[in-house]
This record gives C-alpha cells, structure tokens and sequence, in this order.
C-alpha cells in the first residue's frame, strides 16, 4: 500500500496522460497525504498538464521532419 | 539588453540542427498565423531554404532562431500578398446589426471587453506556446521527442514504445525527466 517517492512520480506521470489505474490513483492519494514533496510535485505537474493544454501546442510529425531533412539536404 | 547579451554577439549558423531545433517552434508560429497545417508546413520549409539560401548575409547580431523567425515572418506576409492580390479580396465589412434596435455606440459595443482576462486570450497562448516549445527544444534529444510524441500528438504509450523501441517504463522515465525539466524551464515566468 506504502509506495515510494519514484514510483508516487511515476504515477503521478500516467495520471496527466489518464492512464493511471484506479488502484496506483488510490495509493498515489494516500502517498501525498504524508509527502509533502511529492505532493508539491504533482500540484506543478499537474499545473504543467493545464499549460499545454491551454497552449493548445502544434508540432510536427516525424514523417514531416523526416521529408524535410531530405528536401533541405537536396538543397544544401 | 542584459550584460550577458552584450558580449554574445557571435552566434553561428548550424543548418544541420534547424530541422531538429526550431521546426517545432517556427510551425507553432506560423499555424497561429495561417491557421492551416499544411501552408504551416510549407512556409517552415520555405523558411529554411530561405535561410540557407542568405546564411551568408547572416551578421550573427541576432540569435539563430530569432533570425529564422525574422525570415519566416515575410514568408507569411508574402503569402498574404498571394492570396490577397486580388483587389478587395483584402476588404473587411463588418455588418453591425442583427437587432436593428440597437443604436449609438455601435463600434464601442463590438470591441472585445479589455478587463475580461479570458481564459482563451490568443495571444498570451501563443506566448506560452511558443514558451513551451523553447523549453522543449532545450531538452535532449530522446526526451522531446517521447515528450512531443505523447503529449502533443497523442501518440499511445503503445505505439511510441513499440516506434522508438523502448519499453514502457524506459518511456514513463524520459515523461517524468522531461517534465521535471520543463517545470524547471518555465517556473518564473508561467506558473
């Protein structure tokens, strides 16, 4: 039930892309009720989710940096 | 300028880092303004051919990206020239009146409230965006790329591993360095 500091991050991380278990949510929960540096930790990554999300972030794929290294390297 | 700045006035050109370094940057910059994927992506490449073509009128009094961006800000004027030269393509009507009762401060009534801090304010979000991307192109190289993957495309857990060859947890480790490293690279100004 007692999880440590890494595995509490780690869960932390599956949780800002939804796919922690309702289990590891459980156990993080408890982790930062005595934690207070993993409990400051998930408020900013949590704060950082939002960020990007409010960005609304473009990139682009590989297979588009990929076509465009070949073309640049054509042209260098 | 900072004291730093002063004494940097010798940047250099790498073209070989640009793709790498600042198209993720360049193409966020350019969808804010053309808001199309695919002319985003044309104007980038545009941008770097331009920019090897006059890297030797580059004097290095302005930082590589700063100089890219300057390049790719008349590629995006250029191609409103284009698509605008018809004339009066380029003319705005605003029609005021969906309710004709309304009367007198008509032009005070369509400007956006400037005390309403909105949520969705598209240039502060484009700041932050363009924020974002900085920090990112500031990790290395295996970690932006997961981070990019996952988090802005969507990618699956799956799909990534499987594409990068990694295993799950190799990848829930690059996430958390990587985002441990943007909270770092963002703390003063954004949070």
């Amino acid at each position: 039930m007692l999880i440590s500091c890494d595995k509490a991050s780690i869960i932390c991380n599956k949780v800002q892309y939804k796919e922690a278990s309702w289990w590891q949510k459980i156990k993080l929960k408890l982790h930062l009720r005595y934690c207070g540096s993993c409990a400051e930790y998930t408020e900013k990554n949590t704060a950082l989710t939002s960020l990007c999300d409010k960005a609304k972030l473009n990139s682009l794929s590989e297979a588009d940096k990929e076509k465009m290294r070949k073309l640049f390297e054509g042209h260098q | 300028m900072t004291h730093s700045e002063e004494y940097m006035t010798d940047h250099k050109l790498n073209p070989d880092t640009w793709i790498d370094l600042y198209a993720d940057y360049l193409f966020n910059y350019a969808v804010a303004r053309v808001n199309n994927a695919e002319i985003a992506k044309d104007l980038v490449q545009e941008t770097f051919f331009a920019g090897l073509n006059s890297a030797k009128n580059y004097k290095g009094d302005a930082a590589e990206r700063t100089w890219l961006i300057a390049i790719l800000k008349r590629k995006v004027i250029d191609y409103y020239r284009k698509i605008n030269s018809n004339k009066g393509k380029a003319e705005v009507r605003i029609n005021y009146n969906a309710n004709s009762d309304s009367e007198g401060d008509w032009l005070e009534e369509r400007v956006a409230d400037p005390f309403s801090k909105s949520e969705n304010d598209p240039i502060e979000n484009e700041e932050l965006g363009l924020a974002i991307q900085e920090c990112i192109s500031k990790l290395p190289k295996k970690q932006s790329l997961v981070f990019t993957m996952k988090t802005i495309q969507g990618v699956s857990t799956e799909d990534i591993c499987n594409e990068l060859g990694i295993n799950p947890s190799n990848l829930w480790v690059m996430i958390h360095r990587a985002r441990t490293a943007l909270m770092g690279c963002l703390n003063q100004n954004w949070y």
